[in-house]
């Protein structure tokens, strides 16, 4: 069988979402870089894959993936489906659970955060304080609710480590990576389950990839 | 309460509840709606609710001692409980199928959503609920966007009769609310007009018994 390919760059939260997930079914893959910059995203050749003009992209035999979500899941229903919560409808709903608090809840307040803080700098556009200041406030809702949770459970879907950690792991890398990281000081269950997350070998090997200036300040954009 | 019953808490016209209510009327699983006031009440931010879904939001669902929270994954649950040769919307027994699936759910989620979404926030949200006037240069800039998704869904649905493939699927189901609420409640449904297979496979969509019964306890005339 043909080893799975993915395409994009690996500084992408979202392209690191798919390739923890790579890492932990330890998978075979082939990685396709693709340059931002260059506009390899926009061109015919990868829209003919992801008519959304977006990155990442999986390719495994006549499936051609792309929403990071959607690829992620595909790879653990085929290689560790346990991190789906798969065969039991209790796990596999507090799997989803989780995973769409990520996405819809979480996500969207550290991207403001993040790309204010990190990229906006770097190219140049203004960073506006007032949205990051009410992100902030935001996401200390958030991880009140995320300590309640972690203070019961070792982990987000119960006792066991499941893709809705894992799906956590990209976009908090970076969050990390901000000023505000001292947010997570007065949560001491969700620091803990953050530094257990950055232990997994699966995250060591995707976090070389993630500069925590997106690979601005080398001058290593993709 | 009946114990085969699961309760679904939320109004009813919120589109995050009428995605677990399309799902539960798809399969034909017993259920029972507990309507919530989310404006004078504020009753997402009762303890009570709070208890179900510390976040704060709607739908929750409660079946027997499992609570559920996100329509999403309440959603999945209901339909892999239910599941039965006729009704199987994940294809969760076929990885190619179930995949494919899962994108154009997070296609959904991510650019369909995102798209219509300031259209049904300017054009109807706001001025029916906050009493706020329309500000036309975002409707304006939210319709380009959507012509540009509805491009790409011409294209699938050229191919396929629906969004994951040639069966009908949770991807396609989870279109129905924010879809019907831009064709119902503002002046942009005629934009499915320039698309014939999108408004071919709408007009499908709406043609199910289940979408004909939730969507008449949505609809603004």
């Amino acid at each position: 069988m043909a080893p799975m390919k993915v395409y994009g760059w690996a500084v992408s939260p979202w392209m690191a979402r798919v390739l923890v997930c790579l890492e932990e079914a330890g998978a075979e893959y082939e990685f396709v870089p693709m340059s931002r910059n260059g506009g390899d995203h926009r061109l015919p050749e990868h829209l003919a894959r992801n008519p959304f003009g977006e990155i990442p992209v999986l390719e495994d035999g006549d499936l051609t993936l792309y929403q990071s979500r959607a690829i992620a899941r595909h790879i653990l229903r085929k290689c560790k489906p346990e991190f789906l919560g798969a065969g039991s409808l209790k796990e596999s709903a507090m799997v989803d659970v989780w995973v769409d608090v990520d996405a819809h809840q979480l996500e969207p307040v550290l991207k403001p955060i993040v790309f204010n803080c990190i990229i906006n700098p770097f190219v140049g556009r203004d960073v506006d304080q007032g949205l990051v200041d009410e992100s902030v406030e935001k996401l200390k809702k958030l991880l009140e609710v995320y300590e309640a949770r972690l203070s019961s459970n070792k982990y987000l879907a119960g006792d066991f480590v499941s893709f809705a950690d894992l799906t956590h792991f990209s976009f908090m890398r970076y969050f990390m990576a901000t000023e505000h990281a001292v947010v997570l000081d007065v949560y001491p269950h969700v620091k803990a389950w953050w530094e257990a997350l950055l232990a997994r070998p699966s995250v060591k090997k995707v976090i070389a990839g993630m500069p925590p200036d997106f690979g601005f300040g080398s001058g290593n954009i993709p | 309460m009946n114990s085969i019953t699961s309760n679904v808490f939320g109004p009813a016209k919120s589109i995050n509840v009428a995605r677990v209510l399309l799902c539960l009327e798809e399969v034909g699983a017993e259920y029972e709606l507990v309507h919530m006031d989310l404006f004078q009440a504020k009753e997402q931010k009762s303890p009570e609710h709070l208890a179900r879904n510390p976040f704060g939001l709607v739908p929750a669902l409660q079946d027997g001692d499992l609570v559920l929270f996100e329509a999403r994954a309440i959603a999945k649950y209901v339909l892999r409980k239910y599941k039965t040769e006729q009704a199987d919307l994940l294809r969760e027994g076929d990885p190619e199928e179930a995949a494919m699936v899962d994108v154009w759910t997070e296609v959904e989620a991510h650019q369909y959503h995102q798209a219509l979404r300031l259209i049904m926030l300017e054009c109807f949200l706001n001025p029916t609920l906050r009493g706020l006037p329309t500000n036309q240069a975002v409707v304006d800039e939210a319709v380009e966007k959507t012509k540009k998704v509805l491009e790409i869904y011409e294209a699938r649905l050229s191919e396929h009769r629906y969004l994951a493939g040639d069966f009908f699927s949770f991807a396609d189901l989870n279109h129905f609310a924010s879809t019907f609420y831009i064709v119902d409640a503002t002046p942009y449904g005629s934009l499915l007009d320039s698309y014939p297979r999108v408004k071919a496979w709408w007009e499908d969509l709406m043609s199910r018994p289940s979408f004909k019964k939730i969507s008449a306890n949505m609809t603004t005339k």
